[in-house]
């Protein structure tokens, strides 16, 4: 007995370094640092995480700062890698998702020589963040109401359908703005709405996504929007496989499926980060919170070699009329 | 609830489980508890991806599944038959050795320790179109599924002819009840023993590959406790390739069931219990005493 208990502590330990891989790039001291937490999803998602790594890698060519990224293993490790990276002095420190926000305004609290940055921070209601914080959020329903309006245009069944990955307001946002831009279009179109599950881990299960997907084709959809992380690339898949039409999320997805993306919403994550960075460097970081929409360019919708045989310029006139509507404020997008 | 599309999902999420609990009853049915099973799962996902992304054929990945399922097998059978050790400590610590070893090996080859790129999946059989109406009338019923699911359902058939229908069958099943009558009759406990455990691995790493190459990658954790499911289907299944099969058409069904409620009004918290609450009434109300081979756990 005692030799499995030695057995079991040996692989914990194993098991649980493996767990916090960080890649440390440089080494000089005194160079300009910067280091990145990611998401459940994680780097390689295709979508929200790898937006914002371009966004780093993108500061790191510019201007030559030092980047280190940290992929947490277990939930628990996540406040445990920003404090990690705190105490190693690092200079701006960036939080890729929501679930960072309560571990963010700890730690930049304790550390108030740091910038800290938390991509999508869930924000108390009248929060006041520390000078040190900059809580970042996009308005994903605009450039949802008009993915939404390019599904109601080229669908041939009339039903759309909307994979999403952890069931929350934030996502909420993505299901609402996309049957807003729907029934802009089509009043009565009928939509399918599906969640991967209650949990962070839904973000992260393509093998769901791809099952929740067929079961929406297989009822007739024929497009759907996924707004699900790396579990969309089984969405993604699923319309490859029975050859019906997916719409991309937060990274332009439009390449992974030509033919079979309609389009991609697309959240400029990496701008964000970029600038976050950019005035770190400049010495005019400010904290608080900031938002960024259609009108900053921070949403958009995706149009490149993969898709232009989709889109028709009427579906161009329509999603362009209606982005102008809503800059201008004359359509409100609900969040809800 | 009923419908195709339903069905359809229902046996997809039960192949990995199906093959799993195959695995889980030749180890059980030989004496060793084998609760590696998940991260058995976990590797063979990992080792298909792998193979396949350097050979760009899924078959090869799916070959490289079995072959990384048995070796990590071979593992538990050493620890749990030769040194004896206790078999679900030995188990409890490959699961955790695989979660963090595959990450870690991810991280190693691909840069990111949560996904690796898309691959190549198995193509869905189909005769070629020259066959005229025989391809017409065929390629509708073997290439519905993807392959791999065929091949669940002939590997429960063949388990069960194996178990019960062969010598190999009968040792191993008697090296589960009473070791000590094999070994009188000049039979190897040992070898009986790494035989299942072995095999075991191998299905598992089987479900394991489906389950990758069907979603065309791997991702972190991607078993997700289908390994422990698998397991429970197959005490529901009373330790029977035809029981477990059942069970894990049932999972696979309230999960399916679980997908196509949504959006319908019902809050998914609620919805996404019916599978867990389905295991639960069934454990209590269907089944009645299930009794696992006398000697499992037992080292000898």
């Amino acid at each position: 007995m005692m030799k499995a208990t030695a057995l079991l502590l040996a692989v914990l330990v194993v098991a649980f370094a493996a767990g916090c891989n960080a890649t440390r790039e440089g080494g000089g001291s005194g160079a300009f640092r910067v280091g990145m937490v990611f998401d459940v999803g994680g780097k390689g998602d295709k979508s929200f995480n790898d937006s914002a790594y371009r966004g780093l890698l993108r500061a790191a060519d510019d201007f030559g700062v030092e980047h280190t990224e940290f992929e947490p293993g277990q939930d628990a490790d996540r406040e445990t890698g920003l404090r990690k990276l705190a105490q190693a002095d690092y200079d701006v420190i960036i939080g890729v998702g929501f679930l960072f926000s309560e571990a963010m305004r700890k730690v930049a609290v304790d550390y108030p020589n740091v910038s800290f940055a938390c991509v999508d921070f869930d924000a108390r209601p009248d929060e006041t963040l520390p000078p040190n914080l900059a809580g970042l959020t996009f308005r994903e329903e605009e450039g949802s109401f008009l993915v939404g309006v390019l599904a109601a245009m080229y669908t041939e069944t009339g039903r759309l359908g909307f994979v999403g990955g952890m069931d929350i307001p934030l996502i909420h946002k993505f299901e609402a703005g996309y049957i807003a831009g729907a029934r802009y279009v089509t009043p009565g179109i009928s939509t399918t709405v599906a969640y991967a599950g209650t949990t962070p881990q839904a973000f992260a299960d393509p093998a769901k996504g791809k099952e929740l997907a067929l079961l929406q084709y297989g009822r007739g959809v024929d497009v759907i929007y996924h707004a699900s992380g790396s579990t969309g690339n089984g969405v993604i898949e699923a319309a490859k496989e029975v050859n019906r039409y997916a719409i991309g999320v937060d990274s332009n997805q439009n390449y992974m499926a030509p033919g079979n993306v309609l389009t991609s919403m697309v959240k400029r994550v990496d701008n964000a980060v970029y600038r976050i960075v950019q005035s770190a460097l400049e010495g005019i970081f400010e904290g608080g919170l900031r938002e960024f929409g259609l009108a900053d360019d921070g949403i958009a919708y995706a149009v490149d070699q993969y898709n232009e045989d989709m889109i028709t310029d009427e579906m161009i006139a329509r999603v362009e009329e209606a982005k102008a509507a809503i800059v201008a404020g004359e359509i409100i997008v609900p969040k809800e | 609830m009923f419908e195709l599309a339903v069905l359809d999902s229902a046996l997809r999420m039960a192949t990995p489980l199906i093959l799993t609990a195959l695995g889980g009853l030749f180890s059980e049915r030989s004496g060793v508890v084998n609760i590696a099973l998940e991260g058995i799962l976990l590797t063979g996902a990992f080792a298909s991806i792998v193979a396949t992304y350097y050979t760009g054929d899924p078959w090869a990945g799916a070959a490289a599944g079995v072959f990384a399922g048995m070796l990590v097998s071979l593992l538990h059978a050493v620890v749990s038959i030769v040194f004896r050790a206790d078999q679900i400590v030995s188990g409890v610590a490959i699961n955790l050795l695989a979660m963090g070893a595959t990450q870690f090996l991810t991280w190693i080859i691909w840069g990111s320790s949560a996904n690796s790129p898309p691959v190549a999946g198995m193509a869905h059989w189909a005769l070629p179109e020259s066959w005229g109406v025989l391809a017409r009338v065929v390629n509708p019923v073997i290439g519905h599924y993807p392959p791999l699911v065929y091949v669940a359902l002939g590997s429960v058939a063949l388990a069960h002819v194996v178990l019960f229908r062969t010598p190999f069958g009968l040792r191993l099943r008697a090296t589960g009840e009473h070791p000590e009558a094999v070994d009188t009759l000049g039979v190897s406990v040992h070898l009986m023993r790494f035989s299942g455990v072995l095999i075991s691995g191998a299905l598992a790493g089987l479900g394991g590959a489906f389950l990758a190459l069907n979603t065309h990658q791997f991702v972190k954790n991607m078993s997700a406790g289908r390994g422990f499911i698998a397991l429970a289907a197959m005490i529901f299944g009373k330790w029977n390739p035809v029981g477990a099969l059942g069970a894990c058409l049932l999972f696979g069904y309230a999960e399916a069931v679980q997908m196509s409620l949504q959006g319908r009004d019902v809050p998914t918290q609620f919805v996404q219990m019916i599978p867990y609450l389905l295991t639960m009434v069934a454990l209590v109300g269907v089944i009645g005493r299930a009794r696992p081979p006398a000697s499992l756990g037992k080292p000898y």
